[in-house]
C-alpha cells in the first residue's frame, strides 16, 4: 500500500523527465539541421515558407512585448492590492474581496482572450488609438488582469508572515500606517514579493490562449504595443494544431521553440522557489 | 550637509510636538497612497464585473435550446455545442478517475510516510513546485510527442484527458498536502497509542478529517483543467465533431469550441462563442460553489 503511494509520488518525476526527453530529442535533431547561431541571432522567422528561415528573435521579442504590458498591470496593481488587503482592509472587506479575486484568477484563458479581442481592442480604437485588430497591448493588459490576483495573493501571504511585533514596534515609535506598510512590512516581505513577481513574469511568458486569440500570429521584431506579433507560445500552439508531417523540419521547430520557452520559465521558476524558501526560513 | 541636518532636526521636532499634543501624524503622501492602493484593488474587481457583463450582453441572445441540442455547423443558426458539452463532462469524469487518485496518493505519501530528510524526497518536492509553474503549452508538447504521435494513441479524448491530468497533479498535490498538514499530530499520536498502525491511522483518522480540504483542492484543479485550451490544441482536439464522444474517439471540448468560434469571421459566431462561454462559466461556478459549500459545511477547527 505504501509502495503504491510511493509510485504515485514517482510519477511527478517521470513527468519532468518525459518533458525533458520530449523537448530535447527533436531539438537536438533540429539543431543538427539548423545552426544554433542562426536560431538565436537571425531576425527572420519563416519556418513554414520556402526558403525557410529560423531566427527565433522575432518570437522572443513578441513574447517580451506582451509580457511587458502584462507586468505593467499585474506587478504594481497586484502589490498595491496585497498591501491594501494585508495592512489596510477591514476583515469584513477582505472576506469579500479575496474570494472575488480568486474568481477572476479562475476565469478560463479562452474567455479572457475573447474579452481582449471583442472588448478591449475595440475600446482602444474607439478612444482613437489605431491599434491592429490583433495587437500585443490588448493581449498583454488582459494577461496582466489574469495574473493580478496571483501577485496579490502571494505577496499578501509574504506580508502576513511578517511578525506583528515589527508593525507594533514601528507604530509605537509614532509611524503612521503608510510608513509602517512601505518602510517596515514591504521591506521585511521583499523576498516573498519578489518571488511573486518572478512567478508572474514566468506565467506571462508562458501564457498561450490569450495571445493566440488577441495578439495574432505575425512574427515581427517590434516592441510597438499596437502591432500584431507572434509569441513563442502562439507559434507552438498554432503549428502544433495544424497538420505538420512528423519528422519534418517544421515539426521539429515546435520542440526547439518549446525548449527555449521551457529553459526560460524553468530558470525563473527555480529562482522564485528559492526566494520563497528564504522568507519562510527567516520568519517560521 | 548643513541643510540636511536642519531638515532632519525640523522633522524630529515636528514628530515630538505631534506626539506630545496627541495629534495624529498624517501626510498628503499617506492619503494619496491609500487612495492608490484602494483604486488598484478596485481595478481587479471592476475588470471582473465588466468581463461578466460583456459576456452576458453578447451571449444571452444566443443562449437557446439549439445550443444544447445541435452539433457544429457552418450555419450559425443551427450550430450547437452538444458534443463539446458532453466531452467536457466526460473529460471531468476521466480526470476524477485517473489524476485525482494519483495526486492524493502522492500527497499522502509525501506528508505521512516519506522520509523527509532524504535528498530524493526534497527533489520530488522541488519538482512538484516547478511543475506547477511550467507553461501549459509545454504539457501539450509532451502529449503530442508521447501520446498522440509516440505511442500512436492519436487525437482522442483519452490522450487529452491524460495530459490535463498530468497538468493538474501539482495543484491537487499541493492543496491535499496543506489539508493533511492541518490535521493536528495529536490525532495521529492518539491513534497509534491505541495500537493502530501508521496506515490504519492515515486511512481511518487523518484522511477523513482532511476530506474538506482535499475536495476543495481537487475541485479547484478540476475546474482549471475543464477551462484549459492550449495543451488540447496540441493533442489534436478537433473542431467539427458532430457525434457524442467516447474515450477513444475524436472530440472537442467547450474551450476549444469557443476558441474556434471566436476565430470565425461571421458576427453571429462571436455571439455563439459568448453563449458557450456562459455555459462554461456556469459549469465552473457551480463546481466552485460545491467546493465553497463543502469547505463551510465540513471544515473542522482543531
Amino acid at each position: 500500500m505504501i509502495g503504491a503511494l510511493a509510485v504515485c509520488a514517482a510519477i511527478s518525476i517521470l513527468v519532468t523527465i518525459g518533458i525533458v526527453i520530449a523537448l530535447l530529442v527533436p531539438s537536438l535533431q533540429f539543431f543538427g539541421e539548423v545552426s544554433p547561431v542562426e536560431f538565436f541571432t537571425s531576425t527572420d522567422w519563416a519556418p513554414l515558407f520556402k526558403p525557410a528561415s529560423f531566427g527565433v528573435l522575432p518570437l522572443i521579442v513578441g513574447t517580451l512585448n506582451t509580457t511587458l504590458w502584462a507586468c505593467l498591470v499585474c506587478l504594481p496593481l497586484g502589490l498595491a492590492t496585497a498591501i491594501y488587503l494585508s495592512e489596510y482592509a477591514h476583515p469584513r472587506a477582505r472576506a469579500v474581496i479575496k474570494p472575488v479575486l480568486e474568481v477572476l484568477a479562475g476565469i478560463p484563458t479562452v474567455v479572457l482572450g475573447y474579452f481582449a479581442l471583442t472588448f478591449l481592442t475595440p475600446l482602444l480604437r474607439d478612444l482613437g488609438w489605431q491599434v491592429e485588430i490583433f495587437n500585443a497591448f490588448s493581449a498583454g493588459i488582459i494577461i496582466g488582469v489574469l495574473l493580478l490576483p496571483t501577485v496579490a495573493s502571494l505577496s499578501e501571504d509574504a506580508m502576513k508572515a511578517v511578525p506583528s511585533a515589527l508593525r507594533e514596534g514601528s507604530f509605537g515609535l509614532g509611524a503612521n500606517r503608510f510608513q509602517v506598510s512601505t518602510r517596515v512590512v514591504v521591506p521585511a516581505a521583499i523576498s516573498g514579493i519578489a518571488a511573486s513577481f518572478v512567478l508572474a513574469i514566468s506565467r506571462a511568458i508562458g501564457e498561450t490562449t490569450i495571445v493566440l486569440i488577441a495578439a495574432g500570429q505575425l512574427p515581427q521584431t517590434t516592441m510597438r504595443p499596437g502591432s500584431t506579433v507572434e509569441t513563442m507560445t502562439a507559434f507552438i500552439a498554432a503549428t502544433g494544431a495544424g497538420d505538420v508531417p512528423v519528422g519534418s523540419i517544421s515539426y521539429k521547430t515546435i520542440f526547439a521553440v518549446g525548449l527555449t520557452l521551457f529553459v526560460i520559465t524553468f530558470v525563473l521558476n527555480i529562482f522564485a522557489i528559492r526566494m520563497v524558501r528564504r522568507f519562510r526560513e527567516v520568519y517560521e | 550637509m548643513n541643510g540636511a541636518n536642519r531638515t532632519a532636526t525640523a522633522a524630529a521636532q515636528r514628530s515630538v510636538r505631534d506626539a506630545l499634543t496627541g495629534r495624529q501624524h498624517r501626510s498628503i503622501t499617506a492619503t494619496v497612497f491609500m487612495v492608490f492602493i484602494m483604486a488598484s484593488t478596485a481595478v481587479g474587481l471592476i475588470a471582473l464585473a465588466v468581463l461578466l457583463f460583456t459576456v452576458l450582453q453578447d451571449g444571452l441572445p444566443y443562449l437557446d435550446p439549439v445550443l444544447f441540442e445541435n452539433g457544429p455547423s457552418m450555419d450559425p443558426n443551427i450550430a450547437g455545442a452538444r458534443p463539446a458539452i458532453m466531452a467536457s463532462i466526460l473529460m471531468a469524469v476521466v480526470l476524477v478517475a485517473t489524476a485525482l487518485p494519483v495526486a492524493i496518493g502522492t500527497a499522502v505519501y509525501l506528508e505521512e510516510f516519506a522520509p523527509k530528510d532524504r535528498w530524493w524526497i526534497r527533489l520530488i518536492e522541488l519538482n512538484i513546485q516547478n511543475l506547477a509553474a511550467i507553461p501549459s503549452i509545454i504539457f501539450g508538447i509532451l502529449g503530442l510527442a508521447f501520446l498522440v504521435r509516440g505511442i500512436g494513441l492519436g487525437p482522442v479524448l483519452l490522450a487529452g484527458a491524460l495530459i490535463l491530468g498530468l497538468q493538474m497533479l501539482p495543484t491537487v498535490i499541493i492543496a491535499t498536502r496543506e489539508a493533511l498538514r492541518a490535521v493536528p499530530d495529536t490525532v495521529r499520536q492518539g491513534g497509534m497509542a491505541l495500537g493502530a498502525t501508521r496506515l490504519q491511522v492515515v486511512r481511518r483518522e487523518v484522511l477523513p478529517a482532511a476530506i474538506p480540504g482535499i475536495a476543495t483542492g481537487s475541485i479547484l484543479g478540476l475546474s482549471r483543467a475543464i477551462g484549459e485550451t492550449a495543451p488540447l490544441l496540441m493533442v489534436g482536439a478537433a473542431t467539427f465533431v458532430s457525434f457524442n464522444p467516447g474515450l477513444l474517439t475524436q472530440y472537442t471540448v467547450l474551450p476549444i469550441l469557443i476558441y474556434q468560434w471566436i476565430r470565425l469571421p461571421q458576427e453571429a459566431f462571436q455571439g455563439l462563442a459568448a453563449a458557450a462561454i456562459i455555459v462554461l462559466l456556469a459549469i465552473l461556478i457551480s463546481m466552485n460553489g460545491v467546493a465553497i459549500w463543502m469547505r463551510n459545511r465540513f471544515e473542522r477547527k482543531w
